[in-house]
């Protein structure tokens, strides 16, 4: 392979996954709108395009037209650099999620995955940290009391929630012994879904990524009712868009994380034992991680609207108390597994 | 001391969370399936029932005149200053009619005083609540806004005279 070949499919794949991954963003706000509309028995959008289908661009175009507040107390660079650091951190950390297997296309083998990194899950772990500092900087920079209590609680929310995910996504390096994220989801074949060999780990690393994601019921760095918009409550206009839309990927990402460590990325139980042709299987393949990342996305809006959120303490009391420890249960639970039965 | 167990403390499974997480998931998915409550405003439009204070107006009998004899209690009572009435002669059997019959809707407060308080049924809340105007001088209504047909108003009139 050449190198302008290597040049022009990464270029291809990345064109693509950017695209994708924007679009389901903004279908994302469209479904949390609705789905909280039929939890509430109402309709939701509908009159923007077809059923509303347009109602996230327009959205998106009515945020554009306002005005750009900075307010004068604050730290200008950092209060503008802070959503940047959100959305590069939220659409960087897709290019290791693999969506189906090797294929070939044009006589060429295309992995499809955007960087097929042997230390990929390191590297999720590595960029999801750093989104705090997207947080915790525009806490800071906009001089606004409420704000700075947003940032903070944000930093110790992720910091807490960071430990128990590490200690989850270990029992799942155990199995696969590899930190590539195809080698992980190639170790789930058939029934073998981490989801199933190791549920508490499942449920551990679930609840961490709620919390890393900032979402309800872990939503305490925005708590609108005692933080009247938390780290956000100084931006306007795109830089608020920015932060908006980069809650959401992060949720397209934790989702798809989660589909790829436990719920075996894109297997299908035993497609190869079917007797399909090989493009028809790859294809089922992919709608089938895709289908799985929707149903964990709609988790993610479904759990929003049913839980209210959390009080401080017994978020930490959470953290540190329960999801901790049963992170290292869950260890003990998978090593002993592998021990007995040398999966 | 002896402790006293509280009615609120959880025991060890609701403690667990994950039933009672489940519970509410449950809930909000069959929620999800009932029929809505929204009402598609324009197309759709929301019919009060009888008791509804919508915008006042006068009632014009089936010979089209009103019933107003312009004896000005309403604009007396009126909390808001918002009704003026201009007295004149006429020659039918009550003597007495409005000549000028303005509501300031932009001052109206909805109270329903003028309607209590009018001898002669002549002024009732209509079930109108589609209340738009685009500058102050369109929001004084004269009597050409006011004056609706006796027979649109039944359910009105029926429910004062029940009530009242």
């Amino acid at each position: 392979m050449s190198i302008l070949n290597i040049v022009i499919i990464s270029v291809v794949k990345i064109l693509i996954a950017v695209t994708v991954l924007l679009l389901t963003v903004s279908y994302l706000v469209y479904f949390e709108r609705k789905i909280s509309a039929w939890v509430q028995n109402r309709i939701g959008p509908n009159r923007v395009g077809w059923a509303g289908l347009l109602q996230p661009f327009a959205d998106v175009f009515k945020l554009l037209l306002k005005e750009d507040i900075v307010p004068t107390v604050s730290n200008k660079v950092l209060h503008s650099l802070a959503p940047f650091i959100a959305l590069f951190v939220a659409f960087t950390t897709y290019a290791v999620i693999p969506i189906g297997p090797e294929v070939n296309l044009f006589g060429q083998k295309i992995e499809l995955v955007l960087a097929d990194v042997n230390i990929g899950i390191l590297y999720v772990l590595a960029l999801t940290s750093l989104s705090v500092y997207g947080v915790t900087f525009a806490g800071w920079s906009s001089g606004s009391k409420y704000s700075l209590l947003g940032g903070i609680r944000s930093s110790a929310q992720m910091i807490s929630y960071e430990v128990s995910m590490g200690f989850s996504v270990a029992g799942v390096l155990i199995i696969a012994e590899s930190l590539r994220p195809i080698a992980i989801v190639q170790s789930q074949y058939g029934w073998m879904w981490n989801a199933i060999i190791q549920p508490i780990g499942f449920i551990t690393f679930t609840v961490s990524a709620f919390a890393e994601t900032n979402r309800l019921p872990f939503d305490l760095p925005e708590a609108e009712p005692e933080l009247v918009g938390g780290y956000h409550t100084e931006y306007s206009s795109m830089k608020f868009a920015g932060f908006f839309l980069a809650e959401y990927a992060n949720m397209a990402i934790a989702a798809a994380m989660i589909v790829t460590l436990y719920l075996g990325g894109w297997q299908f139980p035993y497609i190869d034992k079917f007797g399909l042709g090989v493009t028809l299987t790859v294809i089922i393949q992919i709608i089938s991680f895709l289908v799985k990342t929707a149903i964990v996305l709609f988790f993610f809006i479904w759990i929003r609207w049913s839980i209210p959120r959390f009080r401080y303490d017994q978020l930490m009391n959470l953290g540190w108390k329960v999801m901790f420890p049963l992170s290292l249960i869950n260890i003990l639970w998978v090593a002993a597994l592998v021990m007995i039965f040398k999966i | 001391m002896v402790e006293k167990k509280r009615k609120k403390d959880l025991s060890l499974l609701e403690k667990i969370y994950i039933p009672e997480i489940a519970k509410g998931l449950v809930l909000t998915l069959k929620n999800m399936f009932r029929p809505k409550f929204t009402m598609q405003y324009p197309e759709e439009k929301f019919i009060p029932s009888a008791s509804y204070r919508g915008r006042p107006v006068l009632v014009q009998e089936a010979n089209g005149v009103e019933r107003c004899v312009a004896c000005g209690l309403c604009s007396r009572v009126c909390p808001a200053l918002a009704i003026e009435v201009q007295a004149a002669e006429t020659e039918l059997e009550k003597e007495r009619y409005p000549e000028r019959f303005e509501i300031n809707m932009l001052r109206c407060i909805f109270c329903g005083f003028c309607e209590e308080v009018c001898p002669e049924e002549a002024i009732v809340m209509s079930k109108d609540y589609e209340l738009v105007y685009t500058n102050r001088q369109d929001a004084i209504y004269g009597k050409d806004k006011l004056l609706v047909p006796v027979s649109q108003l039944k359910d009105r009139l029926e429910f004062l005279r029940k009530f009242k």
